[in-house]
C-alpha cells in the first residue's frame, strides 16, 4: 500500500469506524486550561483545577449521555483526573462504551509575512507523549490547524504548512495507536458568501488528503473533523438545506470513502443550529459513504455551563440540559431530529466568537 | 465552487452518469491508424480504410451488442465514417443509446533524464479539436496518460507531468461539452508483486486527483478509466478476488464519491480474466460510491477478431462473439457473472510488452 501499516492497523481502522457509529458522537471537552477559564468566568466560576475536574465530572457522568456517545476528547489535565469518589475518568467513559482522546497540539503560531495566518505547533516529542497518553487510555487524537478566509486568504504557503503538519501529526499518531482526527477548520469570521466557503473547503480538503497520502496515512484509521460550508459570519444566514448540500458536495468532491466518519465542528454556530445543520446533511438523499457525526465543544456544552452556573444544587439542571443536546445531537446523526429539543437557555445562543482561539 | 461550471456543466454531469450505468460499460474502439494496423495484420488483412471501416461497421451493428454498451471510444477517422448502406457511425451509436466518445490525446514521447518514462502530447488547438468533435456529435473524450513501475519508477517529475497534463486536458473537455475520461494506466509490465501495484497506484492517483482539483475540474462530469490493482506481468497471477480487494481499496482511499463510474481499462488481460476480475470487484462487500464498469478495447475485440479473418462469410459469428463478451460484461458490472462464456481465444492473453496505441 502506499499507506503505512503500523502493528496498530486493524485497532485503529475498528475505532475509527466505531466512533463513527450512527446514533453516536464526540464530545469535545478538550478546552484547554486557558480556554476552559474563560467558559468558567462567563458563569462567575473560578479557573482552579477542582472546578475544572467537577466540571468534567458533570459531563461524564450524566445519566444517559454517554450512550450518545462515541468518544470524548479530553485535554491532558482531564486525562489523569479521577471522580470526586476516586474513579478515573478513563474508566467511567470506557465502562460508557467511549473511547478516551486526547488533544496533542499546542496551539497556533503566526506564518511570518502573512496577514495573520497561522499554523500549528505540537511535533516536537510528539511520539513520546503520544505513547504516554495511548498508556493511559487515550485511543484518538486531536489536532486543530486554523485557516481563515480574507481577500487573499488561506495562500497557499498556509494551506501546504498545515496539510503538512496535519499529516505528520497522523502519521505519527498512527504509529503509536492512537486514530488521527484530522481537523482542517476554516474560521466562519468574514462578510464571504457560502459559495466562497465552499471553494475554500474544496481546496483546503483536497490538500489535506493529498499530505495524507504523501505521508503515508492509513485513511481506514482516521477521521475528519470539518467545518460544515455556510456562509461568513457577517453574511446572512441560509437555510440547514442549504448548508446540507454544500457541505455534503465539498466532501463528496474531496473526502475519499475510505475515510469511514466526518465528525464536524461547530464553529461558533448555535447549539440548535448545529443540531439543525446535521440533522439536514444526513437527511440529504446522495452519495455519503462516511458517516456524518458532530464533535462538538461550545455547542454540546453551552445551555449545560448555563444552567449549572457552578452550583452543586443545579447539577441535575445541568446533567439534563446535556442530555437534552446529546440525544438531539444522536439523532441528527440519522436524520430523525424533528427540532422538538426542550431548549435549555442559550440553545439558540449564537456562540461566535471572532478569530476564536483555544 | 474550486469547480468550474461552465454552460455545459448540466449535460456533462448526465453523461457521465449515463456512462456510468450498472450493467453497461465503453467499447474502446479508437485504436490509432497505426495500431489498428497490427491488429489487422494478425488476422492477414490490409490497413486500409474501407477494412477499417468493416471492423468497426461489424462491431457497431452486431445484433443486441449495443445495449450492453454506454458509450464507445472513436479514433478521429472512425467519427466521420459511415456504414456501407451510408449511415453515419454516430447515427447508429445514438440510435441505440450509446454515446460517442473520441479520443483525442497524441500519443507519448519520452520525458528527457527519465528512464523511459513518458508524457502525453494533444495539447495543441486542443479546445477548437473538441468543439469541432461535439459537433460531429462526440460527447465524451479520453486521453491515456501512461506510468511505469522501476526501481525508481515512476518518478515524481514523471507522476506530476502526466497528473497535470490529465487535468488541463480534462478541464479543456469540460469548456467543451465533452466528459472527459481520465486514465492514468500504470503499466503491468515488470516482476513486482500486487502490493507494490497498489502502492505506485494509490500514489499516483492521489496525485491525479490533487491536479483535477487545482485545475477546477468538475468531478461529478467526468469518469475515471485506471488499471487494475495486479501482480507485475513477470509475477505470478493471482485469483480475481485478491485483485478486487486491492483494486476496491486503491481506489476507496483515492477517488472521491462525486466521481460517478470507474470504467478500468484491461492492460494486457486476456478477455475472460478481465470479465473476471471486473465481477470478482463488484462482488465485493465494501462500500463503493462509484460504479465499477469496463472500458475494454482487447479484452472486447479480441475473439471477435480472430472469428471474422477479415472474411465477409464470418461476420455474423463474429458479431456473435462480440455479443457474447459485452453481455458477459455487463454481467460483471452487476456482479453476476457466472463464468464459462470463455472460448478458447477468450483467455488468450493479450499481454504487449510496453503497449502504445
Amino acid at each position: 500500500m502506499s499507506c503505512f501499516i503500523s502493528k496498530y492497523a486493524d485497532e485503529l481502522a475498528k475505532n475509527a469506524a466505531y466512533i463513527g457509529t450512527p446514533g453516536k458522537g464526540i464530545l469535545a471537552a478538550d478546552e484547554s486550561t486557558g480556554t476552559i477559564g474563560k467558559r468558567l468566568s462567563s458563569i462567575n466560576v473560578e479557573n482552579i483545577e477542582e472546578n475544572r475536574r467537577a466540571l468534567r465530572e458533570l459531563l461524564f457522568t450524566a445519566p444517559g449521555v454517554l450512550q450518545y456517545l462515541s468518544g470524548v476528547i479530553l485535554f491532558e489535565e482531564t486525562l489523569y483526573q479521577k471522580t470526586a469518589a476516586g474513579k478515573p475518568f478513563v474508566d467511567v467513559l470506557k465502562e460508557g462504551g467511549v473511547l478516551p482522546g486526547i488533544k496533542v497540539d499546542k496551539g497556533t503560531v503566526e506564518l511570518n509575512g502573512t496577514n495573520g495566518e497561522t499554523f500549528t505547533q505540537g511535533l516536537d516529542g510528539l511520539a513520546q507523549r503520544c505513547q504516554k497518553y495511548y498508556e493511559a487510555g487515550a485511543r484518538f487524537a486531536k489536532w486543530r490547524a486554523v485557516l481563515k478566509i480574507g481577500a487573499n486568504e488561506p495562500t497557499e504557503l498556509a494551506i501546504q504548512e498545515n496539510a503538512n503538519g496535519l499529516a505528520m501529526y497522523a502519521a505519527i499518531c498512527q504509529q503509536c495507536g492512537l486514530v488521527p482526527i484530522v481537523e482542517p477548520e476554516i474560521l466562519v469570521d468574514g462578510s464571504h458568501d457560502i459559495k466562497k466557503c465552499a471553494d475554500v473547503t474544496e481546496r483546503v480538503l483536497a490538500a489535506c488528503y493529498k499530505a495524507l497520502n504523501d505521508h503515508h496515512v492509513m485513511l481506514e484509521g482516521t477521521l475528519l473533523k470539518p467545518n460544515m460550508v455556510t456562509p461568513g459570519s457577517e453574511s446572512p444566514k441560509v437555510a440547514p438545506e442549504v448548508i446540507a448540500e454544500y457541505t455534503v458536495r465539498a466532501l463528496q468532491r474531496t473526502v475519499p470513502p475510505a475515510v469511514p466518519a466526518i465528525v464536524f465542528l461547530s464553529g461558533g454556530q448555535s447549539e440548535e443550529e448545529a443540531t439543525l445543520n446535521l440533522n439536514a446533511m444526513n437527511k440529504l438523499q446522495t452519495k455519503k459513504p462516511w458517516s456524518l457525526s458532530f464533535s462538538f465543544g461550545r455547542a454540546l456544552q453551552q445551555s449545560t455551563l448555563k444552567a449549572w452556573a457552578g452550583k452543586e444544587e443545579n447539577l441535575k439542571k445541568a446533567q439534563d440540559a446535556l442530555l437534552v443536546r446529546c440525544k438531539a445531537n444522536s439523532e441528527a446523526t440519522l436524520g430523525t431530529y424533528k427540532g422538538d429539543a426542550k431548549l435549555g437557555e442559550g440553545a439558540a445562543e449564537s456562540l461566535h466568537v471572532s478569530n476564536y482561539k483555544y | 465552487m474550486s469547480a468550474f461550471v461552465g454552460k455545459y456543466a448540466e449535460e456533462l454531469i448526465k453523461n457521465a452518469k449515463y456512462i456510468a450505468t450498472p450493467g453497461k460499460g465503453i467499447l474502446a474502439a479508437d485504436e490509432s491508424t497505426g495500431t489498428i494496423g497490427k491488429r489487422l495484420s494478425s488476422i492477414s488483412v490490409e490497413n486500409i480504410e474501407s477494412n477499417r471501416q468493416a471492423l468497426r461497421q461489424l462491431l457497431f451493428t452486431s445484433p443486441n451488442a449495443l445495449s450492453y454498451l454506454s458509450g464507445v471510444i472513436l479514433f478521429e477517422e472512425t467519427l466521420y465514417q459511415k456504414t456501407s448502406d451510408g449511415k453515419p457511425f454516430v447515427e447508429v451509436l445514438e440510435e441505440s443509446n450509446v454515446i460517442p466518445g473520441i479520443k483525442v490525446d497524441k500519443g507519448t514521447v519520452e520525458i528527457a533524464g527519465t528512464n523511459g518514462e513518458t508524457t502525453t502530447q494533444g495539447f495543441d488547438s486542443l479546445g477548437a479539436r473538441c468543439q469541432q468533435y461535439y459537433k460531429a456529435g462526440a460527447r465524451f473524450a479520453k486521453w491515456r496518460s501512461v506510468l511505469k513501475i522501476g526501481p525508481n519508477e515512476p518518478s515524481e517529475l514523471s507522476i506530476q507531468q502526466n497528473a497535470q497534463g490529465l487535468a488541463r486536458y480534462a478541464i479543456i473537455c469540460q469548456e467543451n461539452g465533452l466528459v472527459p475520461i481520465v486514465e492514468p494506466e500504470v503499466l503491468t509490465d515488470g516482476p513486482h508483486d500486487i502490493q507494490k501495484c497498489a502502492a505506485v497506484t494509490e500514489t499516483v492517483l492521489a496525485a491525479v486527483y490533487k491536479a483535477l482539483n487545482e485545475h477546477h475540474v468538475l468531478l461529478e462530469g467526468t469518469l475515471l478509466k485506471p488499471n487494475m490493482v495486479t501482480p507485475g506481468s513477470d509475477s505470478p497471477k493471482v485469483a480475481p478476488e485478491l485483485v478486487a480487494q486491492y483494486t476496491v481499496t486503491a481506489l476507496r482511499r483515492t477517488v472521491p464519491p462525486a466521481v460517478p463510474g470507474i470504467v478500468f481499462l484491461s492492460g494486457g488481460q486476456s478477455e475472460e480474466e478481465a470479465t473476471l476480475n471486473l465481477d470478482a470487484m463488484n462482488k465485493l462487500e465494501v462500500l463503493k460510491p462509484w460504479t465499477l464498469s469496463f472500458s475494454f478495447g482487447r479484452a472486447l475485440q479480441q475473439s471477435t477478431l480472430k472469428t471474422w479473418g477479415g472474411k465477409k462469410e464470418n461476420v455474423g459469428k463474429a458479431q456473435e462473439a462480440f455479443l457474447s463478451r459485452c453481455k458477459a460484461n455487463s454481467e460483471a458490472t452487476l456482479g453476476k457473472y457466472g463464468g464459462g462464456s470463455a472460448g478458447g481465444l477468450a483467455s488468450e492473453s493479450l499481454f504487449v510488452k510496453g503497449y502504445k496505441y
